[in-house]
């Protein structure tokens, strides 16, 4: 059960004599790499808005930009992975705002230290992962409906559960209350090497890196990319499909999670009409980053620079200061540049090969 | 699979030791709901009729998205008053100008005795409002629709002028000494935000920018306004349409290294912390709960003594500004969540 094809990922000492594994020249298997047309793209919107707008290579400018793409490649990281594996989750925006309410109601109600409203938020919130990978291999209908169904559910919940609890759609604010300054440091703003820097980046910089090692180095990664290249022709040579998907359905609910207590302790309220819509982010900017739709293919450092793209064009647009009302076409406009962009060069890749 | 079964135990080993190690953690000696509890303690005598009126049936449909703090207010004013009038009160909400419509038509149907409505997208309640008029049945609206209010039939109007609140943040933004503002709006394509920022603009004898967020998330404002102030160093002053973005923007002035002042349209409970501070300059209410209160009362002095209020003009609930001075005796009702 062990001996699954790894479709995409390099790496193990070559046996000679087999041509599929023949050791290729560095520029050669950087071109077949599944994010340098998103690279490409992320240049050419660097390189455009340094020129366009004056203050956006200030560090502090910089910061913010990254600060606005960690936000969002904290859950792109986990929803790649999941088109890789072949499935969507559109209830991904919505749970990073269900994983903030528990955390803050649990505490506050309980009048608990805020650690203990983290705990109980970790083990519900894989637990509502859990319930969608549960769903989709128990049910085998698409993912679209199923984490459709767990959106309005979750959507629902958030705000009936928020309004019985606290009597107001808000939550109460915890700032108060023990554990919180603790909590902060390590979900909202961490000291490093004497500045204080957004937690968000740090969480960003280790998933990417833990995502890559499971995607590259390991066999869970493996299992990965047979799922979602052909979920029949992966169970025919023993990859456990199932529970392959249920992880990664739970790795998503992990960085809900992640992005939902940095979301409390940053605004220590959370509003619980908050969060939905963002669920297409997380996917554009896995998209964007070279994930196809139709899994198989994609790299987890993509859906980073994706995010990098896309946390660019929406805050360059602003230090560019056009004007306003035409924000949402700028940004429509600029998102189909790179993604084309990144089309052309893996197509022309993939011809030189 | 005997690995795999190794892996779940794991699993479900670490869930437990985190759960473990957080309830060991204990209880909070500060804040929470048991701090809650205590200050409710105190008071506590609210909720019972105080008329003899038949129980009549009252219905509110506003253009609330889901989860607004701001509605939540109007509502526990309506149904406060409903309480006191001995009046059955009924809500619905939702924010696109047709369903808006038809939950009116729906209430009417249901033969309600008075309704309450905001006219935010005017064109699609029109026919609405109409035919409650027609079948007999008093319509008060509120919050937004000042213009076609008596138009469409209403009693009166209870509400803000959008227009004349921005006035009154341009001509305060003036009396503070700011040079250039930017009025940051949660909402792109709302008409009282565009009207509240013109206003504020009218007034305004500095420069004033708009800015669009997007107002579902949080983080991404927070980042929007940084990259606002830092692309524009000029700019002092910051004036945010709804309370919750009032903090995002605190967050942004102290990232960017901003000086400049953040001010705030709504009021909650860290607003008011915040003018308390001085972490924030002003705030605009427009006294969400009034709406809601008046709206139900003035529908039954209506029903029960014909009254009307305003002369055929609306009865405006704001703006009032609120500054450092009044914020410590508010800060007590929007914590209970009727400021």
């Amino acid at each position: 059960m062990s001996q699954a094809a790894p479709p995409a990922a390099p790496g193990g000492a070559p046996p000679a004599g087999d041509e599929r594994l023949l050791r290729t020249s560095l520029p050669r298997r950087l071109m077949g790499r599944p994010e340098l047309g998103s690279v490409v793209g992320a240049v050419a919107v660097f390189v455009f808005f340094s020129i366009v707008a004056d203050s956006f290579l200030q560090p502090s400018s910089l910061n913010t930009v990254l600060y606005a793409a960690s936000t969002l490649g904290v859950m792109a990281v986990p929803v790649a992975l999941l088109m890789i594996g072949g499935e969507f989750d559109l209830s991904a925006g919505v749970m990073v705002t269900s994983s903030a309410l528990i955390s803050s109601m649990f505490s506050y109600q309980m009048t608990a230290n805020v650690w203990v409203g983290v705990g109980v938020s970790l083990l519900v919130t894989l637990a509502i992962g859990a319930f969608n990978g549960f769903m989709l291999t128990r049910t085998k209908l698409p993912s679209f409906i199923i984490t459709l169904g767990t959106f309005l559910m979750l959507t629902g919940l958030n705000l009936g559960f928020t309004k019985l609890i606290s009597g107001t759609v808000s939550t109460k604010s915890i700032a108060d209350m023990e554990g919180f300054s603790s909590a902060r440091t390590v979900f909202a703003e961490t000291p490093l090497f004497g500045a204080t820097v957004k937690s968000t980046i740090l969480w960003w910089a280790v998933l990417v890196a833990l995502a890559t090692w499971i995607l590259l180095r390991t066999r869970f990664g493996n299992w990965i990319f047979a799922v979602g290249g052909g979920a029949d022709a992966a169970r025919a040579v023993g990859v456990p499909v199932k529970r392959t998907k249920i992880f990664l359905y739970m790795g998503v609910a992990f960085a809900a999670w992640v992005s939902g207590q940095h979301l409390l302790f940053s605004f220590d309220v959370v509003q619980s009409g908050e969060g939905v819509g963002n669920e297409l982010t997380y996917i554009i900017a896995a998209v964007i980053g070279g994930c196809l739709i139709t899994g198989g293919y994609g790299s987890a450092i993509g859906s980073a620079v994706g995010a990098f793209i896309f946390g660019m064009t929406s805050k360059g647009i602003v230090y560019a200061e056009w004007n306003p009302d035409w924000f949402k076409f700028f940004l429509g406009a600029m998102l189909l540049l790179a993604t084309l962009l990144n089309a052309w060069v893996r197509k022309r890749a993939e011809a030189t090969r | 699979m005997a690995r795999a079964r190794t892996g779940a135990r794991a699993l479900g080993a670490v869930l437990a030791a985190v759960l473990a190690a957080t309830t060991l953690a204990g209880c909070s000696s500060t804040g929470g709901k048991r701090a809650e509890d205590a200050r409710k303690a105190a008071e506590n005598a609210r909720g019972k009729a105080a008329v003899t009126t038949p129980r009549w049936t009252f219905a509110m449909v506003t253009h609330s998205g889901d989860g607004d703090t701001f509605w939540d207010i109007v509502q526990k004013g309506a149904k406060e008053a409903a309480a006191k009038d001995n009046i059955n009160f009924l809500y619905a909400h939702s924010d696109e100008g047709q369903q808006q419509a038809q939950l009116v038509d729906s209430y009417i149907s249901k033969k309600v005795d008075a309704l309450i409505v905001t006219l935010a997208k005017p064109d699609a309640m029109k026919a609405a409002v109409a035919k409650a008029t027609a079948a007999g049945i008093p319509v008060i609206t509120v919050n937004s629709g000042s213009a076609q209010s008596k138009e469409y039939g209403a009693l009166t109007h209870i509400g803000q002028d959008e227009s004349v609140a921005g006035e009154a943040v341009g001509e305060e933004l003036n009396a503070r000494g700011r040079k250039k503002a930017l009025c940051v709006l949660h909402e792109q394509g709302n008409v009282g935000h565009e009207q509240r920022c013109a206003g504020a603009k009218k007034t305004f004898g500095g420069q004033l920018q708009n800015l669009y967020v997007d107002g579902t998330n949080m983080p991404d404002v927070q980042a929007s306004i940084e990259a606002k102030l830092q692309a524009d160093k000029a700019v002092d002053a910051v004036v945010t349409l709804g309370a919750p973005f009032a903090d995002a923007a605190v967050q942004a002035k102290k990232t960017a290294g901003s000086k400049a002042e953040i001010d705030t349209f709504d009021l909650n409970a860290k607003v008011a912390a915040g003018l308390e501070q001085g972490t924030l300059g002003f705030a605009v209410d427009q006294q969400p709960y009034l709406q809601g209160y008046e709206a139900v009362d003035l529908l039954w002095l209506y029903k029960y003594n014909a009254d009307v209020l305003g002369g055929g003009r609306p009865v405006l609930t704001g703006p009032q500004i609120i500054t450092e001075k009044d914020a410590a005796q508010l800060r007590e009702y929007t914590e209970r969540g009727t400021r």
